[in-house]
């Protein structure tokens, strides 16, 4: 069968697997909306939590950023998964026994303040939604690759998809579909892992086959090394970014990844305080099988890719090369005329993706009309191909490329999904239950929240269609928005009792301005923008999270120490979630 | 103090020498090994690993998830410990 029959008869059935469990799962309260009823096991929670956690970016794009990166790369391998530790130590226990539904509410109650609520909703408003455009864009790319429709029809497809889950079961239907989608993504991202890494190691497991010989008998990381220095890039191993901004990226992305809104509410889920230290665990442990095979992946593509073009004549090139390059995801220009490929160090074009012209060039490649014709590079690559493309570098059967456009979609609308349940119960439970009308019913309240939705899903998927220049680089950065605004004031409101509301709001509200400023100025060149020369103390937009936390931390306790300790009350009550007993169900009240 | 907030401040105490030990780990094998002394590491060898390396991209994250199978159990040890267990 074609790949096409194959990518269509998947992604079908995992379709109808997600409507089924959507439907089986219906929610009836506000209870089952936003917790899932609370009863949900630890297992299920892990597994809905790693899905919820490994979105389009993690499936698609990481293995294709580390390969082209190598060292500099482990900022998000170690990052990514770094956070679970300060998750599960430092933040869902706790969250879990304060039992509330969502995190504006922690932030609300513990610092006895609606002025803090609104902060924390507002914040949580702006990481989420950064992070669902994405999510929306992702689908639609995996949908026009694979199925050969429009971009726009991939997401509006995708958006039906969320949209139907969403609606029907909020977190109890989301919490299932999940479940499903974790290991639909984890075996479509295993499979072609362990073929490779057979086909080039001879070992079947590819974390081990990252570290093992190749067929000449040299270890293949140092094959790489040397493919590396030979064609003028930098030694795969070793990397070109400052120890600094790799210390300050990979600290920003633990903590940001700890301070996300949608991976904090799954902990809520779970019965008991046990559960949530439980469920974070096999979170990580389930989220670590793709994270150390991402690294496998990276190293073989990075090697099947260079041995598959480098000085190879464009007539002679395996068809998938000619394919993606219909995709737009590939591009050569024969700069000194031989025919052959040039892949070596160098920007090939002018920093931008590549514009085609109509006209084909001598050998059938498709020309381009960007200006960058002086660097010796002629091959340009996007990074998304490492995952998509590489079952057929690798010529693997086509069920395999079928698999992989089911995972990578299955990736997506698991965090779409778990992102816009976040973004409408701050609306629906934290502004309008909390703050603007604290006597509506229970039945009002959900259909609030299915409103909330609706309208969240039309506003990524406008994101998704006519994506804002801004939406890729903003993304990156919501780990540093969350790091720089929730993850001090839950950390310091459990651990810190003499923290106040004075020194919480002022510490996110300086937090998350500051950041937004950096990454104004130097990501969407705005107030003078700016090149790497000025960055503040070497720091790079996707590290500066690390700094604004901390300025976030010396506010707030510097605040907090200046004006009156919070009321007696909230001291019992930040005694009381310290103490894993007697935590009950999650609720309103 | 009741015997009550007593059992709970020791209980607390317990908990945060176990964090402080824990974090400790989790800062040494990912900014210590991966990043801080990734160069001197990777004169040393694991198979075909430069072990500075091998830290920042396979062993941190080995280690985390060792890390939170330890703490699930020391803390259930803890609320036992403590009459805190449910």
């Amino acid at each position: 069968m074609s790949v096409q029959t194959w990518t269509w008869i998947l992604v079908g059935i995992s379709f109808t697997l997600y409507f089924g469990i959507a439907i089986w799962a219906r929610a009836g309260s506000t209870k089952e909306f936003y917790v899932a009823g609370g009863g949900v096991s630890p297992l299920a929670n892990g597994m809905a939590t790693a899905a919820d956690w490994m979105s389009a970016a993690s499936f698609i794009s990481m293995a294709g950023i580390i390969s082209f990166a190598g060292y500099d790369g482990s900022v998000y391998l170690m990052g990514w998964t770094g956070g679970y530790v300060l998750l599960a130590l430092l933040l869902a226990p706790y969250l879990r026994k304060f039992g509330k539904f969502t995190v504006p509410d922690f932030i609300g109650d513990r610092y006895y303040s609606n002025t803090a609520r609104t902060v924390a909703v507002i914040c949580a408003l702006i990481v989420s939604f950064t992070y669902v455009a994405g999510q929306m864009r992702g689908v639609g790319i995996v949908f026009s690759q694979f199925l050969q429709v429009d971009i726009i029809y991939g997401v509006l497809i995708g958006m039906t998809v969320v949209l139907v889950f969403a609606l029907l079961g909020g977190m109890k239907g989301i919490t299932y579909t999940q479940v499903a989608q974790y290991c639909v993504l984890i075996f479509a991202f295993m499979v072609p892992a362990f073929f490779i890494s057979v086909q080039m190691t001879g070992n079947l497991i590819p974390q081990i086959g990252m570290g093992s010989t190749v067929e000449d008998g040299t270890y293949l990381l140092d094959k790489l090394d040397a493919l590396h220095t030979q064609l003028g890039f930098k030694e795969y191993t070793s990397g070109s970014k400052s120890t600094w901004d790799v210390f300050a990226i990979t600290l920003a992305l633990m903590a940001g990844t700890a301070g996300l809104p949608h991976v904090i509410v799954r902990f809520f889920t779970v019965p008991k305080v046990k559960d949530a230290r439980k469920s974070a665990g096999y979170a990580l442990l389930l989220i670590a099988i793709l994270y150390t095979t991402a690294p496998a992946i990276a190293v073989f593509s990075r090697t099947n890719l260079i041995e598959t073009v480098s000085e190879k004549e464009y007539s002679e090139i395996p068809v998938w090369f000619k394919n993606w390059e219909n995709t737009g995801l590939i591009s050569w220009t024969d700069k000194n005329g031989d025919g052959k490929i040039q892949y070596v160090a160098g920007n090939a074009l002018d920093g931008k993706k590549p514009i085609y012209t109509e006209d084909r060039g001598t050998f059938g490649e498709r020309l381009i009309s960007n200006s960058n014709m002086s660097a010796k590079n002629e091959l340009y690559v996007d990074r998304d191909i490492m995952v998509l493309a590489n079952p057929e570098i690798a010529q693997l059967p086509n069920w395999v490329i079928g698999l992989v456009a089911a995972g990578g979609l299955a990736a997506a609308l698991s965090t779409a999904a778990g992102l816009l349940l976040v973004i409408s119960t701050s609306v629906s439970h934290d502004l309008i239950k909390k703050q603007l009308k604290p006597d509506i019913s229970d039945k009002a309240e959900l259909m609030a929240a299915r409103i909330a939705i609706f309208v969240a899903i039309l506003i990524a998927g406008y994101f998704g269609i006519n994506p804002p220049g801004f939406v890729a680089a903003v993304v990156a950065l919501a780990f540093g928005l969350a790091a720089a605004s929730f993850f001090p004031a839950i950390v310091l409101g459990i651990f810190d009792k003499k923290m106040n509301k004075e020194g919480a709001i002022s510490g996110m509200i300086v937090g998350i301005v500051l950041m937004l400023f950096y990454m104004m100025k130097f990501k969407l060149d705005m107030f003078g923008g700016g090149t790497q020369e000025d960055w503040w103390f070497g720091t790079s937009p996707e590290g500066f999270g690390t700094i604004a936390m901390f300025v976030n931390v010396v506010i707030s306790v510097v605040v907090s120490r200046v004006t009156a300790a919070p009321p007696q009350n909230v001291q019992e009550m930040v005694e009381s979630i310290r103490i894993p007993s007697g935590a009950g169900e999650a609720s309103d009240h | 103090m009741s015997d009550e907030q007593k059992n709970a401040s020791a209980y607390w105490k317990e908990n945060i020498k176990y964090l402080t030990i824990l974090l400790i780990i989790w800062f040494v094998v990912s900014f210590g090994c991966g990043i801080i002394f990734r160069e001197a590491l990777d004169t040393i060898r694991l198979g075909g690993f430069k072990l500075g390396f091998w830290f920042a991209q396979q062993g941190s994250i080995y280690v985390f998830v060792i890390l939170i199978f330890v703490y699930i159990r020391l803390m259930n040890k803890l609320d036992k410990k403590y009459g805190f267990d449910e």
